[in-house]
């Protein structure tokens, strides 16, 4: 007997909506989040936009003790679990003890809590430095806080490989229920919207110095010039299909049907990147072939030879212009490790609705990308499976099956 | 960081201290009679002893050795480590 995992539940936290459905109507809307930073002074560096979650007010929906202790970005992620458990339906008191745990990705930790106690160490002294910095920067601490605060004693873990995350922790939360565990809280919100996040994504030279919002990050485009990073992310519930049906689920989104992760090889080895491999492994895994695939969600890079090399994946394992291709996120922004994971989301959504949400602000694919980009509007489609790709910087790619469950 | 106060750190201190450095759990009343009430039914842990420690000393210049925090475990017996701290330090 094979055990089917399925997501239950979604908390969704974007710079183009709060909540899922703000969100996936801003999403179909062509509505995009992007624009200048607003979280800090961002005017002395190169790249000055980002998109930010609107509307976020943290105490209304983080506890009075908790907000000492929390990042921007924890509290982020403990509204998007909240919602997400909520969604389910799913309450760890009714359950037993270890049937629900929590494993969600991430990339710096929380670098804007971290840096204000770094500035309160250096420029006051240490007898300024919050207690709570002891793990409150720490990059597992959604995981963390998220399992404590709904009692999640399930396995728990963190997975970091950059924008690749979200995927491998939903991967890893399929691995949990399929050892037994009922559910496990997964996805990734992730926030780096402070000079400590913003330097070494500049120094990696992939950021986009785009000053227009609907020009500064165009994946695929003959005019692509870099990413803009964001803020947010989604935290999904993944739980076993039976017990979901058992217990009468209000949603069941979809099947995590494929996965698989899989490394690039050492600059200069001349080997070809990992990225199609990725997406074959997660299509095998799922039991199906190219063909059953009806919608990619790219990892769209924004970056001309990164974007090269994922067309040039996707013609591949599908053929040219085989199969519609899609890169929502050009409405948030790259939200690091948290990206994948609302790609992830944002896939079930359309599967739901059978609609693929556009790639906002690409007029069309360059010339020498073979491609079919969906652009300009939602594309209607009777979707039953969806292919979504993440690259994480360092090498990592990650590839995720969903399919519409019968 | 001398202390230069001579001033007693008093409960209602101690709690403005508590719910601006650590917060506040819902249900618990920190204005009722808490002085003997142990932190952890208030919602304390450690860390957030050491928080409003480091928050008396910004405030009072009275410094409270880490150690001997965690061994305080009501309000009563922490404001007595603190206000004799001051003693020590003055």
């Amino acid at each position: 007997m094979t055990t089917t995992t399925v997501v239950t539940g979604l908390g969704v936290v974007a710079p183009n909506g709060l909540g899922t459905d703000d969100y996936w109507k801003a999403t179909l809307a062509g509505e995009s989040g992007i624009a200048p930073v607003s979280r800090f002074d961002a005017t002395q560096y190169p790249a000055r936009l980002a998109g930010e979650v609107p509307g976020f007010v943290a105490e209304e929906h983080i506890p009075s003790r908790l907000m000492p202790q929390t990042d921007h970005m924890t509290r982020l992620a403990l509204a998007a679990a909240e919602w997400a458990l909520k969604d389910a339906g799913l309450d760890s008191g009714e359950l037993p003890e270890y049937a629900m745990g929590a494993v969600t990705s991430a990339s710096g930790g929380a670098v804007e809590f971290g840096q204000r106690e770094l500035q309160n160490l250096w420029s006051k002294g240490k007898e300024h430095v919050s207690a709570y910095q002891s793990f409150a920067w720490f990059y597992a601490v959604n995981t963390g806080q998220i399992s404590i605060r709904h009692k999640l004693r399930g396995p728990s873990g963190v997975l970091l490989t950059e924008q690749a995350g979200g995927i491998d922790s939903i991967g890893q939360a399929r691995r949990h229920v399929r050892k037994g565990f009922q559910a496990v809280v997964s996805g990734g919100v992730d926030a780096g919207l402070c000079p400590w996040g913003w330097v070494p994504q500049l120094a990696s030279g992939l950021m986009s110095t785009g000053q227009d919002p609907a020009r500064a990050y165009l994946p695929f485009s003959a005019d692509a010039r870099g990413y803009v990073p964001g803020e947010g992310g989604a935290i999904l519930v993944a739980e076993n299909l039976d017990s979901a049906r058992e217990r009468g689920a209000a949603h069941v989104y979809g099947e995590i049907a494929g996965y698989a992760a899989t490394l690039d090889p050492a600059p200069g080895s001349g080997r070809p990147p990992g990225l199609a491999r990725a997406a074959r492994n997660a299509i095998a895994d799922a039991g199906l072939t190219p063909d059953g695939i009806d919608v990619v969600f790219a990892d769209a890079a924004g970056v001309p030879d990164l974007d090269r090399a994922e067309a040039e994946a996707l013609a591949e394992v599908f053929g040219p212009r085989a199969v519609p291709v899609t890169a929502p996120k050009t409405m948030t922004g790259r939200l690091l490790a948290g990206g994948a994971a609302l790609d992830v989301a944002t896939a079930l959504l359309a599967l739901r609705d059978r609609v693929i949400p556009p790639t906002a602000n690409v007029i069309e694919a360059a010339a020498g990308h073979p491609i079919d980009l969906v652009t300009g509007a939602p594309r209607e489609a009777d979707l039953r499976s969806a292919l979504v790709l993440a690259r994480g910087h360092g090498g990592f790619n990650a590839a995720l099956v969903v399919r519409r469950t019968p | 960081m001398t202390a230069t106060t001579t001033t007693t750190v008093t409960l209602a201190d101690l709690t403005r201290m508590l719910r601006e450095s650590a917060g506040e759990e819902e249900g618990v009343d920190l204005d009722g009679d808490v002085l003997d009430t142990p932190f952890l039914e208030l919602g304390y842990d450690s860390l957030a002893l050491l928080q409003v420690v480091g928050e008396v000393q910004r405030t009072y210049g009275i410094n409270v050795p880490d150690d001997a925090v965690v061994d305080a475990e009501t309000p009563r017996a922490l404001l007595e480590l603190i206000n004799s701290g001051q003693i020590s330090a003055a």
